[in-house]
């Protein structure tokens, strides 16, 4: 089966010029492709008239790496729930479409180039804190602190995430709370992760306040996710940064008490 | 190629460093005899880390803790892309949590056989050792292993071993792991030990009086080329499965450092083991642009058939048993849908080329899941594979709990990589190569959930103990300074090279070529090779190469980021490794592993090695464009392991 799509595309030259849609006919495309590689025979036809390619990140074309991702039609990654614009096939689409491909809408995501965004700002909320200080060959044996099952799978329900940026993309506020959530509640749900609990979710917070929107609870991101992340984990996040102003507070108070000694 | 017509010149000159000793001590014994930097030393030495995966990642994080100078530079926006990201299945670590039997010395002796009696003794008694510890350090991070219902870490089976040794976490293994070791890379980022610089392609390494002390990068954002200079430079690159075009690799998974190193004095060690993996959604269209692995965890419980009629149009659930060949079952009855990953893949190729291949194009066999999900339920299968029944899904269209999979085998790892010692050193002084950028570990075939392993042992371990021997000589000493002759040298060649792939303008996309070449590469040294077939691969690549350079078209400028420049650097230097791959694999006259000649084979069709002439590391060294490159062999002794013909029956 193969289908006729038109796509709009946003074309950007650089971070600061001004940007605009592009329209390319994609004709008698195979409906087993994916969107990036419908992306590739676009471009193929591009070069092919002497015309520069559309510039797009991805890397493993498997739905994990978290490099790609565009808006399709308003929503990020597309139509299909759970699932990251590499592994969306063109068997969702419909002869005859018109698409429109934007990159990610988001402040704190500068546009490079076309549908490439600087996501740095993901990194820099886990410098802040998305860690467990465990300085290589300090550790005991793995099996010395037992983990209840159920805390280890909503561990990893909530390290599943891929930082591709689609929950930021989505929130109308340009908000990182899912993805910070995410982290915060994967180390904070864990016996290893408990000493720096309170602080890393302090530091995560402020850090991610310094580049994102606030949370109005539109829960776009949930439905965004290609990891289907929940939004509980907002939840959780809410309730332990609450938690954090008290807990947190006695490292605070010795702290002061140190500085004024000194 | 005068080159391939004659025998390579040969010398037997490499020294491999294994420290004398029982197998079990030498690691030990090594690590006391090497020299130290004091920790108030190491701030005064710089290290240069290319590439964020496991070892690249677990290495700068590992290094900066100790308090060293590192940078690291990754291509991907984030150093949490690296394609470890994507191994699923697991990582293999000599626990005995199960008490079934495992031990280091077991999963030693499961390596070598499985590599074939090709990868060096010491290194891989040592990855076995360090195996353990890697649990260990993964689970203080916080890596969310899967565990029972006591809250122990649970293990799964894994091809080539009769043990239960691998720990996973989901079918995420890769990811998690990955994300551990970037989290404590973020961490010393955030500290001042490690500077990190993402979107930056290492494309020269800086060679000073036959020492490596730095590198050139361009910035594939503003297209800046700059030099950085230090006291070692460890390439993480990865591995060279898109020479292929189509393999499991991440799109942007380039052999360029090495290859750049290798142009600059190091040796290119066995490129001729490649790795085919047996579980990979066939292909399935002409725009393919990559094929996806399905976890070979997935042999445990799913069984592998085609239909014993060629003909056979029933769809496969109308198949009866009689009407089935689950032929790996047949053949090696004593591990069955577990051989390993070579052994699996061929099977699947005479399958398929006898003409009883499955699917519409005929081009795959089926991996049913049938019989274990009546016996476990839906459940335990969901919760066991559900993320990978959902891809297949995704990917083939087809619901895998109620229609076979159907699986081919893709291009997915290469064993072969620069030539390193025993302390990871290349022969060039200064140059350190990890994970599966390198060739040490797995000799011609890598065991499933060994990658993971040897990655995480050699970054987060083995190199912070070696390189400290290394450096410890240099104290005093200033990194060169990049106002070097070297260092202006090679940025002017990196910017000679980015104005000629910009020069050309000829008619077909960088895409275009990789395609040919895969194309190519595939056909006559791929899964199974010939003679005739290697030189004539040998020829076709050497013209392509040429065609390449007069006709590519690529768009675009330097100082933007351009796409087009950065895929036709790496497309280029895949050219010039793709007929050094034919070169090895055409002078290895024997199948061993993952490289299978078709003149060298047992009366069933199994590898047939010949350990008298071919018991030896192939390291190649480049000795100018069009030139012959030199073989140096490295001699393989086995001490403890009983050199024997691999049989799984």
């Amino acid at each position: 089966m193969t289908l006729n799509l038109t796509l709009k595309v946003w074309r950007q030259d650089g971070p600061r010029d001004a940007g605009r849609f592009e329209t390319y006919e994609a004709n008698a495309v195979s409906e087993d492709i994916s969107f990036l590689e419908l992306l590739d025979v676009v471009n193929e036809d591009l070069v092919a008239q002497n015309r520069e390619p559309i510039a797009f990140d991805h890397d493993c074309r498997e739905g994990i790496c978290g490099m790609c991702g565009v808006m399709i039609n308003g929503q990020p990654h597309g139509p299909l729930r759970g699932t990251t614009t590499c592994q969306l096939h063109l068997r969702h689409f419909k002869d005859g479409d018109t698409v429109v491909v934007e990159p990610w809408r988001a402040a704190a995501f500068p546009i490079i180039r076309d549908l490439v965004v600087n996501r740095t700002a993901f990194d820099r909320i886990v410098m802040a804190g998305g860690y467990v200080t465990a300085p290589t060959g300090a550790a005991q044996d793995a099996n010395n602190i037992p983990v209840p099952k159920a805390n280890a799978d909503l561990a990893m329900d909530a390290a599943a995430c891929i930082g591709c940026g689609a929950c930021v993309a989505a929130c109308p506020n340009g908000a990182a709370q899912l993805f910070t959530s995410a982290k915060v509640a994967h180390l904070g749900l864990l016996p290893q992760g408990q000493p720096e609990r309170w602080s890393r979710v302090n530091a995560m917070v402020q850090r991610m306040e310094e580049h994102f929107g606030s949370c109005t609870n539109h829960r776009e991101c949930e439905a965004a996710c290609p990891k289907e992340i929940s939004i509980d984990f907002i939840a959780r996040l809410n309730r332990d940064y609450l938690k954090a102003q008290f807990k947190d507070r006695r490292q605070l108070l010795r702290a002061t008490d140190v500085a004024s000694e000194e | 190629m005068t080159a391939l017509d004659t025998a390579p010149a040969t010398t037997t000159d490499l020294d491999s460093h294994v420290p004398p000793g029982p197998i079990a001590e030498k690691w030990d014994v090594h690590r006391f005899e090497t020299r130290l930097v004091a920790p108030q030393n190491r701030r005064r030495f710089e290290v240069i880390v290319i590439g964020t995966g496991l070892a690249g990642g677990s290495a700068a994080a590992t290094l900066g803790e100790m308090g060293f100078n590192v940078k690291v530079f990754c291509f991907q926006d984030s150093p949490r892309r690296a394609h470890s990201i994507a191994a699923q299945g697991g990582i293999n670590a000599a626990k005995n949590y199960k008490n079934d039997g495992d031990s280091v010395y077991r999963l030693f002796y499961d390596t070598v056989k499985g590599g074939d009696y090709r990868s060096r003794e010491a290194n891989v008694y040592r990855l076995a050792q360090i195996s353990t510890e890697i649990i260990d350090q993964c689970t203080a991070q916080g890596v969310p292993f899967a565990r029972d219902y006591g809250g122990l870490l649970d293990n799964r089976s894994f091809g080539g071993a009769q043990v239960a040794r691998t720990f996973y976490a989901r079918g995420q293994t890769g990811q998690q792991l990955l994300l551990g070791a970037y989290q404590a890379l973020m961490r010393q980022v955030e500290l001042g030990s490690v500077a990190l610089y993402a979107r930056h392609e290492m494309l020269e390494l800086v060679v000073k009086d036959g020492r490596a002390v730095g590198v050139v990068v361009r910035d594939l954002v503003t297209g800046a080329v700059t030099s950085h200079s230090a006291h070692a430079v460890v390439l993480a690159s990865g591995g060279y499965g898109n020479v292929f075009f189509l393999s499991t690799n991440a799109k942007g998974s380039n052999v360029t450092a090495s290859w750049r190193a290798h142009r600059k004095g190091a040796y290119f060690a066995n490129p001729c083991y490649t790795q085919i993996h047996p579980t990979c959604i066939p292909v399935s269209g002409e725009h393919q642009s990559k094929l996806t692995l399905m976890s070979e965890s997935l042999r445990n419980d799913g069984r592998i058939w085609v239909p014993t009629n060629r003909d056979d149009r029933r769809s496969p659930n109308d198949i009866p048993p009689e009407d089935r060949d689950y032929y790996l079952e047949r053949r090696y009855p004593a591990f069955a849908n577990l051989v390993p990953r070579d052994v699996a893949s061929r099977a699947a190729k005479r399958m398929v080329d006898d003409g009883f291949g499955v699917g519409e194009l005929k081009n795959g066999v089926y991996l049913d899941f049938k019989e274990a999900i009546s016996r476990l339920g839906r459940g335990v299968i969901e919760q066991r594979y559900g993320n990978l029944f959902d891809m297949y899904r995704d990917i083939a269209g087809e619901d895998p709990y109620r229609v076979p999979m159907r699986i081919y085998p893709a291009v997915h790892y290469t064993m072969g990589g620069l030539w390193v010692d025993y302390n990871l050193m290349s022969n060039l002084p200064g140059l350190f190569v990890i994970g599966e950028a390198n060739f040490s570990d797995h000799g011609a075939n890598r065991l499933g959930a060994s990658a993971l392993m040897q990655g995480l042992a050699d970054g987060y371990f083995v190199l912070p103990a070696t390189i400290a021997g290394y450096l410890a000589g240099q104290l005093g000493q200033p990194p060169t300074p990049t106002s070097a002759p070297e260092f202006k040298d090679a940025e002017d060649s990196v910017r000679e090279r980015v104005n000629s792939l910009l020069g050309v303008r000829g008619s077909h996309s960088v895409d275009w070529f990789h395609r040919q070449l895969g194309k190519t590469l595939w056909e006559k040294c791929g899964m199974a090779r010939n003679a005739d077939g290697l030189k004539e691969a040998a020829r076709e690549v050497g013209d392509l190469r040429q065609r390449f350079w007069q006709d590519v078209r690529v768009l675009g400028e330097n100082e933007t980021l351009n796409q087009s420049l950065e895929k036709a650097g790496r497309v280029a230097d895949f050219l010039e490794l793709a007929e050094l791959l034919c070169q090895d694999a055409l002078h290895r006259e024997e199948s061993c592993g993952g490289h299978f000649r078709e003149e060298y084979q047992t009366p069933d069709g199994e590898a047939l090695r010949d350990d008298e002439r071919f018991a030896y590391v192939a390291a190649w060294e480049f000795k100018g464009d069009g030139a012959a490159e030199r073989l140096h062999q490295e001699p393989l002794d086995f001490e403890y392991v009983h050199l024997a013909q691999r049989s799984y029956k």
